[in-house]
């Protein structure tokens, strides 16, 4: 049923997926784990301008089954939040690559995001390859 | 038998009859222990055929490992008889005295509605359910519950309240450490924020409990004058004022409140819901956090407890909201429903990322408080709040005519009197006192020449003359102190302006007769034990006696004051000295503390007297706690809270312990180990049989042995932590002692400790019996937690004595080896022991219905409510299977009909495997089916009505409709509604 996250998005292990756009990143969350996660009614994020680095806890995920924290890929300054999610969190189960996204950071070091996983490297890592 | 030989006369009896020796004609008749275990002798040697054993002790010989049984039978005495035990009680009861209280410090008189107390407090339709997370079978106690939380926010000012926690002072230490967590979050980047500021004049327990918490987190706490305090060093991330403030003065914190929001710290207000009536709430100065006592809503002092502590705030950080809370969603049918709101914030998912270990709510006496408030409505508050503000005017009045030095005429029941003023009456406070004892009144000594009088609800006329003569009295025995006696000043309340408890539910059931039925209603929503069995693994839902039941409410344990003086309090410490040496015995340590709250509590206890001991010996950097993965999380989230680093240890198939792993794990934190938590029998339901191995590994390598208590009642008179190696267990007393669940709390969780730990057990400022106990603060806000329940475990112990306690364990063996049997034809059964019999409870595997038949665990918990029942444990301990813990107290005939419904589920599910029915449209999957929808004009299921609501014969006799149809978790957690919804709303109207 899942479909295939984009090959052009670099990914960390736990599941956030990073899509470069020259120096801004959007950052949200695989299927794979938003079909784990199950309904998803919650998602914390960051205040505009707020700093996020690499590794790091940004926000966190409520599901009715679990809450889990939400990892940057990269390290920079928050631009824009996904409004919407506050309002309708179940974007991130219906859409999880588009309209589910969760936040644009500008990045110190566009360069950075090619450190991350492929798309290959993150299904075998998550054991999905 | 003839008739004759029924009536004896006892007085004709032989004398030469040798002593010990009874002919059945003279037995007591009024034995307890076959009225507690439901199997009879008959149904034990039924079920033990059907297992193939020969007897009770061969059963218990395949499922208790021999090394750690007991070598000695337990010293609890022999079972005694309900009445006769009940008339000793009396005797017991009768050395507390009561006098009249006017200490103040959050515990109140108060007037117990008769309509409340006999059809709730004394009503097993409202004590015995279990926790509200079947919801379609709760909504009667979860509209009770949304009425607590609509009634403490209104009164606060503050959007959203939780369903309650354990007590005023641990409601302020979990703010405190919210506030910890939210400053945190948001200022990641400033470490400086590490110091919480209390003002000195908040209750002395409170502080108290602050500090032990501030201590075990490394968070620093100032206690000062919260008007002048400056904040503007930035260190601090929250402050703690007392509204009205113990000496009873009302302080306007406006400005504090401004220049605490201007430096990043949040304001927590504990408050007084009564008072709250008359004057402007938190939430209108700016406040964030509101933490109190709905005590002296209707609810007994009870020497400390229980009672419902509340907190409520703003909607900022409402997922930081520590406990319950209740909101609103709609079920299947899109009628409104209620259900516990965004679980996934509690301890028991996020486990070593928990911020707080809270689990149990006070659910029994919020719904009383929240009656209370229904039952008066906004008016009749008022009504009680200004006569309680007038008595406590005229005292004032009175006492300065009598030249008594009250300067403060800002206050609402508290008034302060000065022992020292110029121009006015002089003496020690001391001397007040023990004058005022000799006329049974007790008043709050604050210090050498201060003390404070409290009044409320429950003062009349008398005992307004009996101070006022007291008073009087004093004045003619002292001198007057040269100086001009201040005059009076009027009272100069900043009177609330806001209304409250506007909504419909507040404003209805004012006439007993509606307040009766109202209550009726709800009850009738909500399946309890008086309906049938509830199978909940881990909890133990076993029988709550009515004999244990009746001394709650006897005045005599109700009417105390936690901080009465202990010469009025002898008939408490002879029942605790007894609870204590009993638990004692049978935990097989050398001490017991009644205090903590909750079994979360006793964690946080246990694991505090672990930290204590290590540093008591240079060992304070041991601090690493092996907890096996296979624990309930609240073991982790209690760690973390104790301030310890969580190491997970990992688990076999079977749920016990990997021993190797343990090894590697002890030996890689031998510098730093403090302790391991361990459940036995395991939370798997197996009696493990490795265990003292784990306790001696874990001993080798410098750490302590803390045992969850969960499954206490698998071990009553046959094995004991103290034998099996551990150092510290915390008991469930609303487990394994009887006391009910209340549909959500009260529960005790005492503390058993070996010796060297005893001189680390949680200590009490303010009782004289915990005076050698200083190493460790108070846990509680009482010294003895809630002990108007420890009457129930008391009379338990008492009445099933030692041969009966161990005769309750075995046959709770024997009912879940028998269940298992007649299920595992049908359901795998997924852990055993090595000769392949479970604990005292077990998993029951559904996961494979899930390919074959597209049907859920939770499908199958939906469904056993059209069958009149309670679903079992549902995705714990192993995601996806049901745990069934029938416990000792169910007949032969209810865990026949438990299972016969279960299969009977089994053979619907078959139905659909074998396509005779619809894989997304059929009884599991549309389970439960509320009366609404199976007489609607409107049916479209492929199967008839009959099989939805009548699936089995005993239906017909008796049938539990749930309220609601499936109720949807995702919509509630999204839309966030906790306080009672517009009347429209509700299907009533």
């Amino acid at each position: 049923m899942s479909s295939t996250p984009p090959a052009q998005y670099r990914y960390l292990a736990s599941h956030e997926w990073h899509d470069l756009q020259g120096a801004t990143v959007t950052i949200g969350i695989t299927q794979i784990a938003a079909e784990e996660l199950t309904d998803i009614t919650y998602v914390g994020l960051p205040k505009i301008g707020a700093a996020v680095r690499a590794n790091q806890r940004f926000g966190d995920i409520e599901s009715v089954k679990a809450t889990s924290d939400l990892y940057s890929g990269v390290t920079g300054t928050v631009t824009e939040v996904n409004a919407e999610l506050a309002k309708n969190p179940g974007l991130v189960n219906s859409d999880p690559y588009k309209a589910g996204w969760m936040i644009k950071v500008k990045v110190d070091n566009p360069a950075e995001v090619q450190n991350l996983l492929s798309l290959d490297d993150y299904l075998k890592k998550t054991g999905h390859g | 038998m003839d008739n004759g030989q029924l009536t004896v006369d006892v007085t004709k009896r032989e004398p030469a009859a040798p002593e010990g020796a009874s002919s059945p004609e003279i037995d007591p008749i009024d034995t307890f222990v076959r009225r507690h275990i439901g199997p009879d002798a008959d149904d034990v040697r039924a079920m033990l055929e059907v297992l193939g054993v020969d007897s009770l002790d061969d059963l218990v010989d395949q499922t208790v490992p021999k090394s750690i049984r007991l070598k000695k039978p337990l010293k609890i005495g022999e079972p005694r008889g309900e009445y006769e035990l009940l008339g000793e009680l009396r005797t017991i009861a009768s050395k507390n005295k009561i006098f009249r209280s006017f200490i103040g410090m959050g515990y109140y008189g108060t007037i117990t509605p008769p309509v409340i107390q006999r059809n709730i407090l004394e009503n097993p339709g409202w004590y015995t359910q279990y926790t509200p997370y079947q919801a379609e079978i709760a909504q009667g106690r979860l509209e009770a519950l949304l009425n607590f939380q609509t009634m403490v926010s209104d009164l606060t000012g503050l959007p959203l309240a939780n369903a309650s926690l354990l007590d005023e002072a641990t409601a302020a230490a979990e703010a405190m450490t919210m506030c910890w967590h939210i400053a945190g979050a948001e200022t990641s980047n400033d470490p400086r924020k590490v110091t919480f500021f209390v003002a000195d004049d908040c209750h002395p327990q409170t502080i108290a409990v602050v500090r032990t918490r501030a201590k075990s987190q490394g968070i620093e706490v100032v206690v000062g004058d919260a008007k002048t305090a400056d904040f503007s060093s930035g260190n601090f991330f929250g402050v703690l004022v007392q509204y009205p403030s113990t000496d009873g003065r009302i302080v306007d914190y406006g400005d504090m409140i401004e220049k605490a929001h201007a430096n990043g710290a949040i304001v927590v207000y504990a408050t007084d819901l009564l008072a709250l009536t008359l004057i402007k709430p938190p939430g209108e100065f700016g406040a964030d956090i509101a933490v109190g006592s709905a005590q002296r809503f209707g609810v007994p002092m009870g020497f400390g407890g229980p009672h419902a502590a509340f907190m409520a705030m703003t909607m900022d950080h409402a997922r930081k909201m520590p406990g319950r809370i209740v909101g609103v969603s709609k079920d299947a049918q899109g009628n409104p429903a209620y259900r516990l709101a965004i679980q996934t914030r509690e301890q028991h998912i996020k486990r070593e990322k928990a911020t707080s270990n809270i689990c149990t709510a006070q659910v029994l006496l919020a719904v009383m408080a929240g009656m209370y408030a229904v039952y008066h409505g906004p008016r009749g508050l008022v009504r009680i709040a200004n006569s309680v503000h007038e008595k406590a005017r005229l005292i004032r009045k009175e006492l300065a005519e009598m030249r008594y030095c009250v300067p403060e005429n800002n206050f609402f029941d508290t008034i302060y009197v000065s022992l020292n003023g110029e121009g006015s009456i002089t003496g020690k406070a001391r001397d007040l006192i023990i004058l005022a004892q000799k006329q049974g009144v007790n008043l709050r000594q604050l210090s050498e020449t201060e003390v404070t009088i409290s009044v409320d609800e429950a003062t009349d006329e008398s005992d307004l003359d009996s101070l006022l003569l007291l008073f009087a009295g004093f004045a003619n025995s002292s001198e007057i102190a040269p100086g001009t006696h201040a005059s009076l000043e009027e009272s100069s309340l900043v009177a609330r302006q806001s209304s409250f408890l506007t909504h419909p539910v507040f404003n209805r059931y004012h006439s007993e007769t509606e307040m009766l039925r109202y209550m009726r209603t709800l009850e009738s929503r909500d399946l309890s034990l008086t309906h049938s069995m509830i199978p909940l693994g881990s909890c133990t839902m076993k029988l709550n006696g009515t004999s244990e039941m009746f001394p709650v409410t006897w005045p005599e344990f109700g009417q105390l004051h936690p901080f009465a003086p202990g010469d009025q309090t002898r008939g408490y410490q002879r029942l605790f000295k007894d609870l204590e040496k009993w638990l004692a015995n049978i935990t097989g340590f050398a001490a017991v503390s009644l205090q903590p709250n909750a079994g979360s509590q006793g964690e946080y206890a246990g694991l505090l007297a672990i930290r204590a001991y290590h540093e008591s010996r240079g060992q304070a950097h041991r601090n690493v706690c092996l907890i096996p993965v296979s624990a309930h999380g609240t073991n982790p989230s209690s760690a973390v809270v104790a301030g310890m680093k969580v190491a997970p240890v990992m688990c076999d198939a079977n749920g016990s312990i990997e021993i190797s792993d343990l090894k590697l794990k002890a030996e890689e934190h031998k510098d730093d180990l403090a302790a391991i938590m361990l459940t036995y029998p395991s939370t798997h339901g197996v009696f493990e049989e490795d265990v003292k191995e784990i306790c001696k590994i874990v001993h080798s390598h410098g750490g302590q042995v803390y045992m969850d208590g969960a499954n206490m009642n698998a071990q009553v008179g046959l094995t004991s932590p103290g034998v099996i190696g551990a150092d510290v267990c915390h008991l469930n007393l609303h487990k394994t002692f009887c006391i009910p669940h209340g549909g959500g709390g009260p529960g005790m969780g005492p503390i058993g400790v070996a010796r060297h730990l005893v001189q680390f057990l949680p200590g009490h400022p303010l009782s004289a019996q915990h005076a050698e106990l200083n190493s460790v603060g108070p846990v509680s806000a009482a010294p003895y937690g809630s002990p108007s329940i420890l009457v129930i475990p008391w009379v338990y112990i008492a009445l099933m004595g030692g041969p009966g306690l161990k005769r309750a364990t075995e046959v709770a063996i024997l009912n879940a080896n028998y269940m298992a049997a007649r299920l595992e034809k049908h359901f795998p059964i997924l852990f055993k022991g090595k000769n392949g019999r479970v604990a005292h409870e077990f998993v029951m595997d559904v996961r494979q219905f899930e390919q074959s038949a597209n049907v859920k665990a939770e499908d199958i918990a939906k469904r056993l409510m059209d069958y009149g029942f309670h679903a079992p444990t549902m995705s714990w301990p192993v995601v996806g299977t049901l745990m069934i813990e029938p416990t000792e107290s169910e007949s032969k005939a209810e865990l026949d009909r438990f299972c016969d419904a279960l299969i009977a589920i089994r053979e619907e599910i078959r139905a659909i495997e074998e396509g005779k029915a619809d894989r997304s449209d059929n009884v599991l999957k549309n389970a439960p089916h509320p009366a609404g929808v199976v007489v609607a004009d409107h049916w479209t299921h492929p199967y008839g009505r009959e099989q939805a609501a009548y699936p089995a014969a005993w239906l017909r006799q008796h049938k539990f409709w749930p309220a609601v149809g499936r109720i949807d978790n995702p919509y509630g957690d999204r839309n966030l509604v906790c306080s009672c919804p517009p009347m429209q709303m509700e299907p009533r109207s």
